[in-house]
């Protein structure tokens, strides 16, 4: 039987759709196999957790033109590779929707139904220019690297995507 | 006869692991339920997930291109 207490940690440093899925995906496993599921949402995956509406933030000109770059939130996530501009993206999320694969979003929600802490990096916030009101409702208190560590430690299965 | 049925079929990975776990969340020990997948990788995350969580995997079968597994809670 599973130790209801047993660990698990997802660092999300990556904005890209290809990654973004993975990590849901195996948050919500986690959770279904009765694990204490924490995601630590670092740089580009910090896009993952923005609001659609989030539009241009930051004060600097630099951090503004990054949320022009990298809008973020599950909708506008790209493809690593592929992406032709965004036709790569479409065309995969058209593939998933033929084939009933549960997109991003749909992990997301169903990730915080199931009980996955979702922490949004403040160093990287902060980089950004990113506050929590350009981010979703229902996230953890935004966390260091010591805090990632501390977890980790305990953790049965820590996994960089 | 099992006690609840989890209807995954069309669902597609990690689908029928999720739904299964949050049906088996509301059983008491001892009850059975019955999973109905299509997607073939259920054929080896359902039995992966049953042994790993304590439960018992009473049957499986496939039927008309679906797989049933009936899964008793532990």
């Amino acid at each position: 039987m599973t130790d209801s207490s047993e660990k698990m940690v997802i660092i999300a440093a990556s904005g890209d759709l290809d990654k973004a899925w993975p990590v849901m995906i195996l948050a919500t496993t986690g959770a279904a196999y009765g694990m204490d599921v924490t995601v630590f949402f670092t740089f580009w995956g910090l896009g993952i957790l923005k609001k659609p509406d989030a539009g241009l933030t930051g004060d600097d000109w630099r951090q503004k033109m990054l949320s022009v770059f990298k809008p973020g939130s599950t909708g506008k996530l790209g493809l690593s590779t592929m992406n032709m501009g965004g036709m790569g993206a479409k065309m995969m999320k058209g593939l998933a929707d033929d084939h009933n694969v549960a997109s991003v979003q749909e992990l997301l929600e169903m990730s915080q139904d199931m009980g996955v802490k979702l922490w949004p990096c403040q160093m990287t916030m902060d980089l950004m220019g990113l506050s929590r009101d350009d981010m979703i409702d229902g996230l953890d208190e935004p966390a260091g690297a010591g805090s990632a560590i501390s977890l980790m430690k305990e953790a049965s299965i820590s996994l960089f995507i | 006869m099992a006690d609840a049925t989890v209807d995954a079929r069309g669902l597609q990975c990690p689908m029928p692991v999720i739904k299964v776990s949050q049906a088996v969340k509301g059983m008491e020990s001892g009850q059975t339920v019955e999973v109905i997948a299509t997607d073939r990788g259920a054929l080896s995350d359902i039995p992966a997930w049953a042994k790993d969580m304590g439960h018992a995997l009473k049957e499986q079968f496939e039927e008309n291109d679906e797989f049933h597994f009936i899964v008793q809670k532990g």
